[in-house]
């Protein structure tokens, strides 16, 4: 009779290996979640950051020049108009032909397309310009001569197997480079001007110093908007917003607005901005309403939640001693829940600095070579650089483009630390 | 005087009407004998006068600087020839921004007729900033006279100061429904004008969509097709995968970090998840097109379909594949999702838990029975409102997925989005009347409705859900 009235402890007993499998695999399950984030962020961040550090450096190849006057065209050393308006592209041809010993058309038009000779008629340009001219004419200087695109390319790839951008080269050509290289005339270094032009057509000439001037008078007219009107609007929810059906619209609102796509608030400033009011297209006035408009919810929200840690005790003293409502919000509320507004502040601005889909829809991504002097300015920004030169078929953008990212992401990380700091160092606990 | 130089001048003349009846209210009390006998405190008869003086003053400057360039093109219409003032409206506002550049100096037009008239305009805007200028200052001046004036033992400054900051904070509060109607009204009056040239219902159920095919007049189609049942799909299959990828880790993540993972564990790898969300999509939209797509072109194209020796054929994968973009849409979204999630589960009260405990249930089985059930509620929440994000995600899919429009549910294929296409239909040229342009809002409309219903009712069910344990 025993062996029909089982005992629920063996039951349990019966199943529990089972239980204690399924324990197992949930843990795993677990687990593995979590690695998969990680192994995420590990292989997004080396992918970038190795496709990010090669945009930074490029190849030059060390030309001494001749400066000839007649080649140049300078008659007048005095004269600026001649200096700027010179041939220096003619110079350069023939310090390449010399140097690669060719003298037949065929062989020449090769050499030149080893070269980036617009853009190291520039450096040239500016030898000149800072030196002294009736001096500097006749003699022979050394310059650090920008090699064409693809034969960076190709150089950054040469221990990679298949070769990549070898084709876009003939057997003259290769041994031509391979014997520069040989040489020690060709130089690897990092690409300073990067951070100091705008943009350009041609790879090796654009930099990312108007894109990054852009990007911070986005800010600046994000922050001067959003910082006040933020803490403004969490100040009255929190402090003076009577419980009813209004404030009860505004808390939605807000609510709503925080989750609304990016690309609407575009849509916003298309229509609003620049087709109602008539504003100029591609400025970081614009730009930065958009972004205000968006940013506001990240900063309304994170702002009442400091003011709410404000204990009600601090408000009862400053009354008891006979402040009116605005000094107690003024003198006592709001320096201390300040550490609080202003660690919402910089994470919205953060999420500001790398937002994309509003600033393609009011016309931030064109090709803007001047680097921008001021709010009204038209100017691109650190995101619609990177798109811009992401889209651009040259391989040589698509390095600048992720050389870019490594600066945004730079920016962002820098941000978030200070914020992180902010909330530490200067945040109070009661 | 150019604008920022006015505006410094007006803060400037704010600033000493300030001090100016500050001074008088403290030489009224000197001679009444002590602070005592005024109303309010200096500071607040100081703040009364500037805030009477300055919102004025702000108010003309900024109509002034909105309205003076349409007058000024009012006023130069009367200057150009009859023909030129029938032109259509397109080509008048061509013709009069070539005169503005003129005037700036920016363009070298030589025609006489064009160049007199930018000397106009020229004229017109000296006369405006003068105009701005003295009117500003004078407003200044007398508002500011008028105030100090007024400055007396009885009247109540500190009553109207803190009524003005109370209502000034209200009006700030106010502009996130401002930005609501906004966006309403922007969207809704384009798409309006929309679906006046194309009926809504093929815009809704057309399965056609080729908006850029209008080269001729007389061709076949030559308005282009405005279905958009493609975009639609796209959208879900793209936001599908995503939502495939992010559900799964995110939730499973977001158990693991609140059930299982101590506070060290937690306190590591939760920053290093939320850094996921944080970078711009942007660098996504990089990563997708760039390393995600080939990696899975090269690894799966070619590849022979085999189902127990039978082939079904050999995979067809596109550089442009929905897949790519729903991964790494996906992998952004992850943190999203077990942050949100972590936040419900951390709400579930312990009693439950231990109430499990006590039954003799494992820690996976209190997860599964208990803990999951009562948090569902705010997760199926924290889902609804990944998938608005997925859908209203713009720059990985600008980035990654081609703009051809195909009905297909293959997640191998190149799709288009409700995003891409209005981005590729709004950058570049604008004319605003084109059923093009017109598109891309009343995609918009559809994006806003959608997602404003989703976070709407995800919203409404996280806040339920937190009342109950409350």
């Amino acid at each position: 009779m025993t062996n029909q009235t089982i005992k629920t402890i063996d039951r349990v007993n019966l199943t529990l290996k089972t239980r204690h499998r399924a324990e197992k695999r949930f843990r795993l399950y677990g687990m593995v979640s979590i690695a998969f984030g990680l192994l995420c962020l590990l292989f997004l961040f080396s992918n970038i950051i190795g496709k990010g550090m090669r945009g930074f450096t490029y190849h030059y190849l060390i030309l001494s020049v001749e400066l000839d006057a007649s080649v140049l065209g300078i008659t007048d050393p005095n004269d600026l108009d001649q200096i700027l308006a010179a041939n220096y592209s003619g110079l350069i041809k023939k310090a390449a032909y010399r140097y690669f010993q060719v003298n037949e058309r065929k062989a020449k038009k090769k050499v030149r397309k080893l070269l980036a000779i617009d853009g190291t008629g520039y450096l040239l340009q500016n030898k000149l310009k800072q030196g002294n001219v009736s001096e500097l004419l006749g003699t022979k200087v050394t310059i650090l001569a920008l090699v064409d695109d693809k034969v960076d390319y190709y150089l950054k790839r040469l221990g990679e197997p298949d070769e990549p951008g070898k084709q876009a080269f003939d057997d003259q050509q290769l041994r031509w480079i391979d014997t520069a290289k040989e040489a020690g005339d060709l130089k690897h270094k990092i690409n300073w001007a990067f951070f100091s032009t705008g943009d350009s057509s041609h790879s090796e000439e654009a930099g990312i110093r108007g894109a990054v001037m852009g990007s911070f008078y986005l800010l600046l007219v994000t922050f001067l908007l959003s910082f006040p009107i933020g803490i403004a609007a969490a100040i009255y929810l929190e402090e003076y917003a009577p419980t009813n059906r209004w404030t009860d619209l505004i808390e939605v609102n807000i609510n709503n607005l925080a989750a609304v796509p990016s690309i609407i608030f575009g849509l916003l400033g298309l229509a609003i901005f620049l087709s109602f009011f008539g504003f100029p297209r591609s400025t970081p006035l614009v730009g930065g309403f958009v972004l205000t408009l968006m940013t506001l919810p990240t900063i309304i929200i994170s702002s009442r939640a400091a003011i709410k840690a404000v204990p009600p005790s601090i408000r009862q003293a400053a009354y008891g001693i006979g402040a009116s409502k605005m000094q107690v919000t003024l003198h006592h509320v709001l320096p201390l829940a300040m550490p609080g507004m202003l660690t919402g502040t910089i994470i919205g601005l953060a999420q500001a600095l790398g937002e994309s889909a509003p600033l393609l829809m009011i016309g931030m991504a064109a090709f803007i070579p001047e680097v921008p002097n001021g709010v009204s300015d038209p100017a691109t920004a650190l995101p619609m650089q990177i798109f811009q030169w992401f889209r651009n078929a040259d391989a040589g953008f698509n390095e600048k483009a992720s050389a870019a990212i490594l600066v945004l992401l730079m920016f962002l990380i820098s941000m978030n630390i200070l914020a992180v700091w902010a909330r530490r160092r200067l945040e109070r606990r009661w | 005087m150019n604008f920022s130089t006015l505006f410094t001048f007006i803060l400037l003349g704010v600033a000493v009407v300030y001090y100016l009846c500050q001074y008088r209210s403290l030489s009224i009390a000197k001679q009444m004998g002590g602070l005592k006998h005024l109303h309010s405190l200096p500071v607040f008869y100081g703040m009364q006068a500037a805030i009477w003086c300055a919102i004025p003053c702000i108010i003309i400057f900024t109509l002034w600087t909105i309205l003076d360039d349409s007058i000024i093109r009012q006023l130069t219409l009367q200057y150009l020839t009859e023909e030129q003032q029938r032109l259509p409206q397109g080509e008048l506002i061509l013709l009069l921004s070539s005169i503005e550049n003129i005037a700036q100096g920016t363009s070298l037009q030589q025609d006489p007729q064009m160049l007199a008239i930018a000397e106009r305009v020229n004229d017109f805007q000296r006369i405006s900033q003068l105009a701005l200028t003295v009117i500003v200052l004078c407003a200044v001046i007398i508002l500011g006279s008028w105030r100090w004036m007024r400055v007396s033992a009885a009247n109540n400054a500190r009553n109207s100061v803190e009524r003005t900051f109370m209502v000034s904070l209200f009006v700030c509060s106010m502009i996130a429904i401002i930005t609501t109607i906004g966006i309403v009204f922007s969207v809704l009056f384009e798409s309006i004008r929309f679906f006046q040239i194309i009926p809504i219902h093929e815009f809704v159920f057309g399965a056609q969509w080729s908006p850029q095919l209008s080269i001729r007049e007389d061709q076949v189609g030559s308005s282009g097709a405005f279905g958009a049942v493609p975009l639609f799909t796209g959208t879900l299959l793209i936001s599908a995968i995503a939502m495939l990828v992010a559900v799964p880790t995110g939730l499973m993540t977001a158990i693991y970090l609140s059930e299982y993972a101590n506070a060290k564990l937690r306190g590591i790898v939760k920053p290093l998840l939320e850094i996921l969300a944080g970078i711009p999509t942007v660098v996504y939209g990089f990563f997708a097109a760039l390393t995600i797509a080939p990696m899975i072109k090269n690894s799966l194209h070619g590849f022979d379909l085999s189902l127990l020796g039978i082939s079904l054929g050999v995979l067809d994968v596109s550089g442009e594949s929905a897949l790519a973009a729903g991964l790494v849409m996906g992998v952004m979204i992850i943190p999203f999702v077990s942050s949100l999630s972590d936040d419900v589960i951390n709400a579930v009260p312990q009693s439950l838990r231990d109430g499990a405990y006590g039954l003799g249930s494992t820690q996976s089985e209190t997860v599964k029975k208990v803990v999951f059930p009562a948090a569902l509620p705010g997760i199926v929440g924290a889902i609804l409102l990944a998938v608005s994000r997925a859908i209203g995600e713009t720059m990985i899919v600008v980035m990654a997925v081609g703009t051809a429009a195909k009905l297909t549910f293959n997640p191998l294929e190149s799709v288009t989005t409700v995003t891409v296409q209005m981005t590729t239909l709004l950058i570049g040229d604008h004319e605003f009347d084109s059923a093009k342009t017109l598109a891309a809002f009343a995609l918009g409309l559809v994006l806003f409705i959608l997602t404003l219903g989703l976070n709407f009712i995800a919203l409404r069910i996280v806040k339920k859900y937190r009342e109950q344990y409350d």
